[in-house]
C-alpha cells in the first residue's frame, strides 16, 4: 500500500515536467519573446527599444536555455527556461505585469475561490445522487421519464444562461441578494448564496442522468437478485446494495475534482465578482498576462495530480477487494 | 401427477416475454421433502421457471397465466409486500454463479445476518457463525468477517446456502448450483446439499442440465423442452427406460464409457427458438419416429407407469433401438469408428515438450520489481504422435490451458523446450499447429462474414489457390453449408460457431489440433455433435489433438493418452485404459470419484478444502494439504515419477 | 461576376459531410451498422432531432458556399468581404440595419432620442421596421396579426409539398419513424412561414446595438456551432484512435509512453490550456498579418486553430477509452485465434479491433458534438474563442450582456442566441442518446 503510493508520487513528477515542459514551449518557442512584446505594445509603430525594455522588465532577456554571457552555473539559470520553467518547481512564479508578486496573490485569493467551490461541490454531488436516486427508485416510470427528460434538457442550457437568468432573476427581479461582489467573514454568505445554487443547477443535469445510469447498471448485477431473493424490500435493495455499490465509483470520480476546488471556477466567479484564482486568471487572460497565466497553469496541473493521487487513496479505502489485496 | 401432500403445486404456468412463451404449461408438484430436478438444455426455460416462481423474473419477462400454491397460499395472488416473507422465509434460493451473486462490498456475515434479521432472528451474530459451521466453512467466526473476493468459488457457494438456509425455508430452489464450480468442489457442495435437505427436512428444487447430478441427487425427475415439461418420472423409472424421446436421445448422446470409440447418438438440429408457433409435438424437427399426428397435434401426457408421465404421442417404447441410458458392460473398443491410429514405430513424436515452464513475475514495491512468480505451468513434458489424442486433464486454475497457449507460441515460455517432429520449435508455427477455443461466442468476430473468418489464416499466409472454393470445401468438411459464408456469427448457433472455428483451424492444413475445452459450452446434445466431428476429421486427415478439458466422460470417449494436472504439474499420465481404470495418484482417484455418473453408485466428495494458490504452492507435494495419505514425506519433497507401466507414469511417494 | 472563394474550414466541412455520406453507404452495406441505424431511423425522438439538425445543417452548408462579389467597373477588381450563399439569400435582412437597438418586431427604436426639430424626446420611428405602414403606425397589430395568419398558410402549404416529397422516400424505407420527420417539419414550417413573412417588413428579432437584425446574426451563428462541434472532434479522432489502440494491443513501453502522454495533456486544466493556447496563436495570427488576404481568412485560421486547440485538449477521454477497449479484445479469443494464425499486429489491428470499437468512436462523436457548441459560447465569452469578427453564439452573448444592466432590459439578443443554442442542443443530445443505445451492445434501455 505505502510503496504503491510512493510509486504514484514518483509518477506524478515526470508528469509535472512534462507539463512544464509543454507550457515552456507553448509560451516561449511557438513565439519569440520579442512577438510577445510586439503584440502587446501594439504591432505597428512599435520601436526596438520599447521591446527590450518590455522583455527587459519582465526578465524575457534572457537567452532561451544557454547563456554564454554569464558565468559558472549562471549559464544554465540565467536563462528563460530557468528563470520561468524550473523555479516553478519552487513555487516562484516572479511578479505579474502589475508588479505583485503571483505567490502571494494566489495565496490571498484561493479562500474566496473556496469559499464558492466547496459548497458547490459537496452540494452538486448531494443533490445529483439524490435525484439519481429518486430516479432510479421510481425506474420505469412517468415520472423516471419525465426526469431523464428535465436532465437532458437541463444539459442541453448553456451554462452562461445558467448565470444570467440567476442574476436576473434573483438579484434583479426579487432582490433578494447582490447581484455580485464579494466580503470576507460571513457576510460572504449573501455574496456566496447566488453562485453555489446556480452552479449546482448548471451541474446536475448530466451528473443526475449519469449517476442515474450508473446506478441502473448496478441493478442488473446478480446479488440484486440474491438480496431480493432473501426477501428484501426494494428500499432496502437500493439503499443497502445498490446505492454501496454504486457509490464507489461515483464518489471516488468526484475525489479528483477535490483538489481542483482551489481553482475555483472561471465563469462563476467572473460573473459574480467574486476575487477569486477564476476571476485572476480571467484578468490574466484578458490582459495577456502570460506570467500569470502560466503559474495558474502549472499550479491547476499539480493539484490534479494531487487529485489522481486521492483518487487512488480513496478507491484503496472504499473497495474492500483493493484495500484487502 | 398430483401427490397427495405435496407442498408446492405448480399448474399451467406460463412466462411470457413480449410475445414468445419461454415457459409454457408447466405443472408439477413437489413434496415436503423431496427433491425435484428440473433437467433441460439451455435455454428451455428451467430458469425462467425458478424465477417464476420466487416472482423474480426480469423486467422484461411475466407470468402470462397459471397458478402456484405454496402450502395453502397461492403465491401468485400474494401483494409484493407478503410475497417477500416467502422469499427466504418459505422458498430460499440459490445461483449459479457465487462470485457475482454476493455482494462485493458487504462482508459474508453481514449479508447473512441481513437474511436472519429479515426472517426475525434477532440473535444474528451467533446465529451467523452456526450457519456457516452449518453449510462446512471451516473457522467460521474469522470467515463470517470476509468479503466474498477473500473466498474460492467453492466457500462463496457455501455462503449463499447459509445465507438460503437463514430463514429456514421450506423449500430450497437449486438453479445450477454447482455448474460453475470444479468437479472435486462440486461433489463437496452436491454432498453438503444432501445433508442439509436430510437433516432438515427441506423440500428442493434443482435445476440442472447434468444428467449424472439428477441421478445422485433427485427423487424424482422433470425434462423440459422448448418451454415445456416433456416428462416426469420417479428418478430410478426415468433411469431405468426414459419414455419422451428427447430424453433418450440426450442419454445417448452422452460420451460415456458405453460409447468409447463408436459414433455417438446426436440430435439432430437446435432447438426452436423462443417464440416459435408449434402446431404439434415441439420435439417433432429433430425427433427420428415422428408420425404424421405429431405434426399436427400437440401431444397429450401419457401416464407409462404410476408416476412416470411423458408428452408424447408415441406409444410407450422401454427402450430405443440400439443403445439407451445406463448400459453397462459395453466392452471398450467394439464401434472402432473413431480413428486413434497406432503408434509409429521409431518415427519421431509429432510433439515433444520437454519441462516447460510458464510463469507470470508478482511484482511489489516502488519499484516493481519481481518479489515472486506465479508458477501457472511448472516442468510440464508431453509426448504426442501424429494422428493421436492426448488429453489435458486438470481443474479450472490448473495451468492446463497455459500449457497449450505455450505450445502454440501464444505465450511465450519461461523455460523448457519445445520440438514438432524432432525438430525444436520457437514462436508460432501456424501451419503446424493450430487451436480451437473454449467459448464459441466469443472465438469468432462478430463484425466479419464466416467467409472471412475461414479464409483468414489462407489470407495471413498468403496460401496459394482459390480461397473462396477452399473455403466452400473447408465450411463442407465440417458440415455446414457452402452458402453460409456469407453470413454473420451471430447468426448461428454454438454448435454451429463451433463448427466455423474448427474450419479456421483447419484452413491452414496444420497437423496438430490444439481444443481448449471446444465442447463445455455446449450442451450435451451439441456437444456429441462436435465430438463425433472432430472424430471423423481425425479419421480422414490423421490430425493430431491435444485435448483439454476438464470432463473426464469427455477424455474417456475421446482420448488414447490422459495427463493430469495439479497446480502447474503433471501428477499422472499414461493410456486412458491405465489412468481411468488404474489410477495410482490420491488426486485422480478424487477427481474421478468426483465424477456424477448416471449409472449410480453416488459422488464421493474425497478431498476437502480447495487447490492452493499457484503463485504460493504448499511445500513438497502441492497436494498433500488434501491428500488423505499424506505423511511426513509428503509434507518434505515433491515425488519424483514412478513408472508403473511401460506407459503409465505417476508422481506420488505412494504409488502402490 | 462572383469569385467562389474555399475557405479551409469550408473545405473541411465539406470533405466532413462527404466522409459522412461515404460512411453511410459503407454502413449501408455492413450488416450490423445497418442494423443499429435502423433501430435509431425507428426512435421517433432520433428522427425529429436529426429533422432539426438536419435544417441546421443546411443553414450550416448555406453559410458555407462563401465568394466575392465583383466590384463595378472595369478589370478584376473583387470585393474584400467574403460573402456567403446565406448572405445573399438574407440580403434583405443583411442590409435593412437601424441606428441602433430596437426590439423584436417594433417599428420605433428602442430608447427615446431627441427628434430633429422641437418636439422634444421621443422614440424614433425605424428607417425599415414597419416601414410599409408609413408614418402612421396604428394598423401595426392588425398588420402582424395577418402577416402572421398568411405566415402560417404559407407553412402550411410547404409542408403540404414537403409531404408530397417525402412519399417516394416513405415507401422506400417504411420501418422508420418517417410520422415524427413530418411532425417536425410541420412545427418548422408553422414558425418559419411567419418568420419569412415578418421579416419582409420588420425586426422579428430586432436589432443590436449597431442596429443589425439579430434574426440574421443568431442564423450566422449557426455554422460556427456546427463547425467547431463537428471539426474538432474530426481533427482529433485520428490521434485518439490510432495512440488508444496502438496502446491497449501493443502494451509494454508503448503503452506508457502513450498514457504519459496523455496523462500529462491531460492534468493540464482544459481552460487553461486552452487560453494559453489561444494567446499564443493570436501572437502567431497578429504577427503575421501578410498571411491572410481577407479579414474573413483571418478569422477562419482563428477558428480551425480553435477546433485545433479543442481537439488537442479533448482527445485524452476517448484515448483511454479506446486503450481499455483495445486491452479488453486483445485477449478475447479471435484475437488470439487471429495470433495462432500468423495474422500481423497491423492486420488484427485494421480487421479485429478497429471494427469493434467503432460504436464506442461513433458514440464519443455524438456525444461530443453538444458539449463542444456549449463550450464555444463559455470560450468565447472568455474572450479566448472564436475571432470578434466571427459571428457566433458565445459572441452574440458577450456583446449582449452588457445590456442587462439597462432599464429596461435588451433581453432579445441574449434569448435568441440562447434559444437557437437550446434547439440545436438538445436536438444533437436527444440523437446521441439515441445513436449510444443503438451502439452500445450493453446498453439498458
Amino acid at each position: 500500500m505505502l510503496a504503491y503510493l510512493i510509486r504514484r508520487l514518483l509518477y506524478a513528477l515526470p508528469i509535472l515536467i512534462g507539463v512544464n515542459v509543454i507550457t515552456f514551449a507553448l509560451f516561449f518557442v511557438v513565439n519569440t519573446p520579442d512577438d510577445m512584446a510586439r503584440m502587446q505594445l501594439g504591432v505597428k509603430r512599435v520601436t526596438p527599444e520599447a521591446i527590450e525594455r518590455w522583455k527587459a522588465e519582465r526578465g524575457y532577456d534572457k537567452p532561451l536555455f544557454w547563456n554564454d554571457a554569464a558565468a559558472g552555473t549562471g549559464k544554465a539559470t540565467e536563462t528563460i527556461f530557468f528563470t520561468k520553467s524550473v523555479k516553478m518547481f519552487a513555487l516562484d512564479f516572479g511578479s505579474a505585469d502589475d508588479g505583485r508578486d503571483i505567490a502571494r496573490e494566489i495565496s490571498l485569493r484561493m479562500g474566496p475561490s473556496l469559499a464558492v467551490a466547496l459548497p458547490v461541490f459537496a452540494l452538486g454531488l448531494f443533490a445529483a445522487i439524490a435525484f439519481a436516486l429518486l430516479l432510479v427508485y421510481f425506474r420505469a416510470s412517468y415520472l423516471d421519464f419525465a426526469g431523464v427528460v428535465l436532465c437532458v434538457a437541463m444539459m442541453s442550457i448553456s451554462g452562461l444562461f445558467y448565470i444570467i437568468g440567476g442574476q436576473w432573476l434573483v438579484s434583479k427581479v426579487w432582490h433578494l441578494v447582490p447581484i455580485s461582489g464579494y466580503a470576507e467573514g460571513l457576510t460572504a454568505a449573501k455574496f456566496v448564496v447566488l453562485p453555489v445554487l446556480v452552479s449546482v443547477l448548471a451541474g446536475l443535469g448530466s451528473s443526475a442522468r449519469w449517476y442515474r445510469t450508473i446506478f441502473l447498471e448496478e441493478y442488473t448485477r446478480d446479488y440484486v437478485r440474491t438480496a431480493r431473493a432473501k426477501g428484501l424490500s426494494e428500499r432496502l435493495v437500493l439503499f443497502r446494495h445498490v446505492l454501496r455499490n454504486a457509490l464507489i465509483p461515483i464518489l471516488t470520480g468526484a475525489v479528483v475534482a477535490i483538489p481542483t476546488l482551489f481553482m475555483g471556477s472561471l465563469l462563476i466567479e467572473a460573473f459574480f465578482g467574486i476575487p477569486g484564482l477564476g476571476s485572476y486568471t480571467i484578468d490574466a487572460i484578458n490582459a495577456q498576462d502570460f506570467a500569470v497565466v502560466r503559474a495558474m497553469v502549472f499550479i491547476g496541473s499539480a493539484l490534479y495530480i494531487v487529485g489522481l493521487l486521492l483518487t487512488d487513496i480513496s478507491y484503496t479505502l472504499a473497495d474492500p477487494r483493493i484495500r484487502l489485496q | 401427477m398430483s401427490l397427495p401432500m405435496s407442498l408446492l403445486r405448480v399448474r399451467d404456468l406460463s412466462v411470457a416475454i413480449g410475445d414468445a412463451l419461454p415457459v409454457e404449461d408447466v405443472s408439477f408438484d413437489i413434496a415436503a421433502g423431496e427433491t425435484f430436478a428440473l433437467l433441460g438444455e439451455s435455454g428451455c426455460g428451467k430458469s425462467l421457471t425458478a424465477l417464476a416462481l420466487m416472482r423474480l423474473l426480469p423486467p422484461a419477462a411475466r407470468i402470462a397465466s397459471g397458478a402456484v400454491r405454496f402450502a395453502d397460499t397461492d403465491l401468485c395472488a400474494l401483494s409484493e409486500a407478503r410475497m417477500r416473507d416467502v422469499r427466504g422465509g418459505k422458498l430460499g434460493m440459490i445461483f449459479q454463479e457465487p462470485s457475482s451473486s454476493l455482494n462485493p462490498v458487504m462482508t459474508v456475515g453481514a449479508q447473512i445476518a441481513e437474511a436472519l434479521r429479515l426472517h426475525g432472528d434477532a440473535a444474528a451474530r451467533e446465529r451467523v457463525v452456526e450457519l456457516l459451521a452449518a453449510v462446512g466453512i471451516p473457522d467460521p467466526a474469522r470467515r463470517a468477517g470476509e468479503y466474498p473476493f477473500q473466498m474460492s468459488g467453492g466457500m462463496k457457494q457455501r455462503a449463499m446456502i447459509a445465507m438460503a438456509l437463514a430463514g429456514e425455508p421450506e423449500l430450497l430452489i437449486a438453479d445450477e448450483p454447482t455448474t460453475a464450480l470444479d468437479v472435486t468442489i462440486q461433489a463437496q457442495v452436491l454432498d453438503l446439499l444432501r445433508a442439509l435437505q436430510r437433516r432438515r427436512a427441506m423440500a428442493m428444487l434443482l435445476i440442472t442440465h447434468d444428467l449424472g447430478v439428477v441421478a445422485n441427487m433427485a427423487d424424482r425427475v422433470g425434462v423440459m423442452y422448448a418451454g415445456q415439461l416433456v416428462e416426469i418420472a420417479p428418478r430410478a423409472a426415468f433411469f431405468a427406460a426414459p419414455g419422451h424421446p428427447y430424453a433418450r436421445r440426450l442419454f445417448a448422446a452422452l460420451p460415456d464409457t458405453a460409447a468409447r470409440r463408436s459414433r455417438l447418438a446426436t440430435i439432430p438440429g437446435s432447438v426452436p427458438p423462443p417464440g416459435t408457433r408449434h402446431a404439434g409435438c415441439r420435439f417433432v424437427e429433430r425427433c427420428g419416429e415422428a408420425l404424421p399426428v405429431c405434426h399436427a397435434a400437440p401431444p397429450p401426457w401419457r401416464e407409462y407407469a404410476p408416476g412416470h408421465a411423458v408428452r408424447c404421442h408415441l406409444p410407450a417404447l422401454p427402450v430405443l433401438a440400439g443403445k439407451v441410458g445406463v448400459t453397462e458392460g459395453n466392452p471398450c473398443g467394439t464401434g472402432g469408428t473413431v480413428a486413434d491410429a497406432a503408434a509409429p514405430g521409431g518415427a519421431p513424436p509429432l510433439l515433444a515438450v520437454s519441462d516447460l515452464q510458464v510463469y507470470f513475475p508478482i511484482r511489489k514495491g516502488v519499484l516493481r520489481r519481481a518479489v515472486g512468480h506465479v508458477r501457472a505451468v511448472d516442468g510440464v513434458s508431453l509426448v504426442l504422435h501424429a494422428g493421436r489424442t492426448l488429453a489435458l486433464v486438470g481443474e479450472s486454475g490448473c495451468g492446463k490451458t497455459t500449457v497449450g497457449k505455450a505450445i502454440l507460441g501464444l505465450q511465450a515460455p519461461s523455460g523448457g523446450a519445445l520440438a514438432l517432429d524432432g525438430a525444436p520449435l520457437a514462436g508460432l508455427a501456424p501451419r503446424r499447429m493450430q487451436m480451437v477455443f473454449q467459448d464459441p461466442y466469443g472465438s469468432l468476430n462478430p463484425r466479419l462474414r464466416v467467409g472471412e473468418i475461414v479464409a483468414e489464416g489462407l489470407c495471413a499466409l498468403r496460401l496459394p489457390g482459390d480461397h473462396a472454393a477452399q473455403v466452400r470445401e473447408l465450411l463442407a468438411q465440417v458440415g455446414l453449408d457452402a452458402a453460409m459464408a456469407g453470413r454473420y456469427p451471430h447468426e448461428f448457433s454454438g454448435g454451429q460457431r463451433q463448427r466455423i472455428a474448427i474450419a479456421r483451424a483447419l484452413a491452414v492444413r496444420p497437423g496438430l489440433l490444439i481444443c481448449d475445452e471446444p465442447t463445455s459450452a455446449l450442451d450435451v446434445s451439441v456437444q456429441a455433435q462436435i465430438l463425433n466431428l472432430l472424430g471423423d476429421l481425425q479419421a480422414r486427415l490423421g490430425l493430431a489433438y491435444l485435448f483439454i478439458t476438464h470432463n473426464i466422460a469427455v477424455v474417456d470417449y475421446l482420448a488414447r493418452e490422459v495427463a493430469v494436472m495439479y497446480l502447474g504439474r503433471i501428477v499422472e499420465r499414461g493410456t486412458t485404459e491405465a489412468v481411468l481404470r488404474g489410477a495410482r495418484h490420491p488426486y485422480t482417484q478424487a477427481l474421478l470419484a468426483a465424477v456424477p455418473r448416471i449409472a449410480g453408485g453416488g459422488v464421493e466428495a474425497r478431498v476437502a478444502g480447495d487447490p492452493p494458490s499457484p503463485a504460493n504452492p504448499p511445500p513438497g507435494c502441492h497436494f498433500h494439504p488434501r491428500c488423505p495419505r499424506a505423511e511426513a514425506r509428503c509434507r518434505a519433497s515433491y515425488p519424483d515419477e514412478t513408472t508403473l507401466a511401460a506407459d503409465h507414469v505417476v508422481r506420488c511417494h505412494f504409488p502402490a | 461576376m462572383i469569385k467562389p472563394v474555399l475557405l479551409w474550414s469550408d473545405l473541411l466541412f465539406f470533405l466532413l459531410i462527404a466522409a459522412t455520406f461515404a460512411g453511410g453507404w459503407l454502413a449501408a452495406r455492413t450488416e450490423h451498422l445497418r442494423l443499429a441505424w435502423r433501430r435509431v431511423g425507428r426512435s421517433r425522438v432520433a428522427m425529429a432531432a436529426a429533422t432539426l439538425l438536419a435544417a441546421f445543417l443546411l443553414i450550416g452548408v448555406l453559410d458555407s458556399l462563401h465568394y466575392r462579389e465583383r466590384l463595378p467597373g472595369d478589370g478584376e477588381n473583387y470585393a474584400v468581404e467574403v460573402r456567403s450563399a446565406l448572405d445573399a439569400l438574407l440580403t434583405g435582412l443583411r442590409t435593412r440595419q437601424e441606428r441602433t437597438y430596437s426590439a423584436p418586431l417594433a417599428t420605433h427604436l428602442f430608447a427615446k432620442e431627441s427628434l430633429e426639430g422641437d418636439q422634444g424626446r421621443d422614440f424614433p420611428r425605424l428607417k425599415h421596421g414597419g416601414a410599409h405602414l408609413g408614418a402612421d403606425t396604428a394598423g401595426h397589430g392588425a398588420d402582424l396579426l395577418a402577416k402572421t395568419v398568411q405566415g402560417m398558410g404559407v407553412g402550411v402549404v410547404a409542408w403540404l409539398v414537403l409531404w408530397l416529397g417525402f412519399l417516394p422516400a416513405r415507401q422506400a424505407a417504411p420501418h422508420l419513424a418517417w410520422d415524427a420527420v413530418l411532425a417536425t417539419l410541420f412545427a418548422l414550417c408553422l414558425v418559419a412561414g411567419p418568420v419569412l413573412l415578418l421579416a419582409q417588413g420588420y425586426h422579428v428579432l430586432g436589432t443590436d446595438k449597431v442596429g443589425q437584425d439579430v434574426l440574421y446574426l443568431t442564423l450566422k451563428s449557426v455554422r460556427t456551432g456546427l463547425l467547431i462541434g463537428t471539426l474538432t472532434t474530426l481533427i482529433m479522432l485520428p490521434a485518439a484512435v490510432a495512440l488508444g489502440l496502438l496502446a491497449g494491443y501493443a502494451g509494454g513501453w508503448i503503452d506508457d509512453v502513450i498514457q504519459y502522454l496523455y496523462t500529462t495533456l491531460n492534468s493540464i486544466p482544459g481552460v487553461l490550456l486552452i487560453a494559453a493556447s489561444v494567446l499564443m496563436m493570436q501572437v502567431v495570427i497578429d504577427t503575421h498579418p501578410d498571411w491572410f488576404a481577407t479579414a474573413a481568412e483571418r478569422a477562419d485560421a482563428r477558428l480551425l486553430a480553435l477546433c485545433a486547440i479543442l481537439g488537442i485538449t479533448s482527445w485524452t477521454g476517448l484515448c483511454r477509452l479506446l486503450r481499455g477497449e483495445a486491452l479488453k479484445l486483445r485477449e478475447l479469443e479471435y484475437v488470439q485465434a487471429a495470433r495462432a494464425l500468423g495474422v500481423s499486429g497491423a492486420r488484427i489491428l485494421w480487421r479485429h479491433i478497429l471494427p469493434n470499437v467503432m460504436h464506442i468512436v461513433m458514440i464519443a462523436i455524438v456525444m461530443d458534438f453538444s458539449g463542444l457548441v456549449l463550450a464555444e459560447a463559455v470560450l468565447s465569452y472568455i474572450g479566448i474563442g472564436v475571432d470578434p469578427n466571427t459571428v457566433s453564439f458565445g459572441s452574440m452573448i458577450n456583446t449582449a450582456r452588457m445590456e442587462l444592466a439597462r432599464e429596461p432590459m435588451v433581453w432579445w439578443s441574449l434569448a435568441a442566441a440562447f434559444a437557437f443554442m437550446f434547439v440545436l442542443v438538445l436536438a444533437a443530445n436527444l440523437f446521441a442518446d439515441v445513436v449510444r443505445d443503438a451502439f452500445d451492445p450493453r446498453a439498458s434501455r
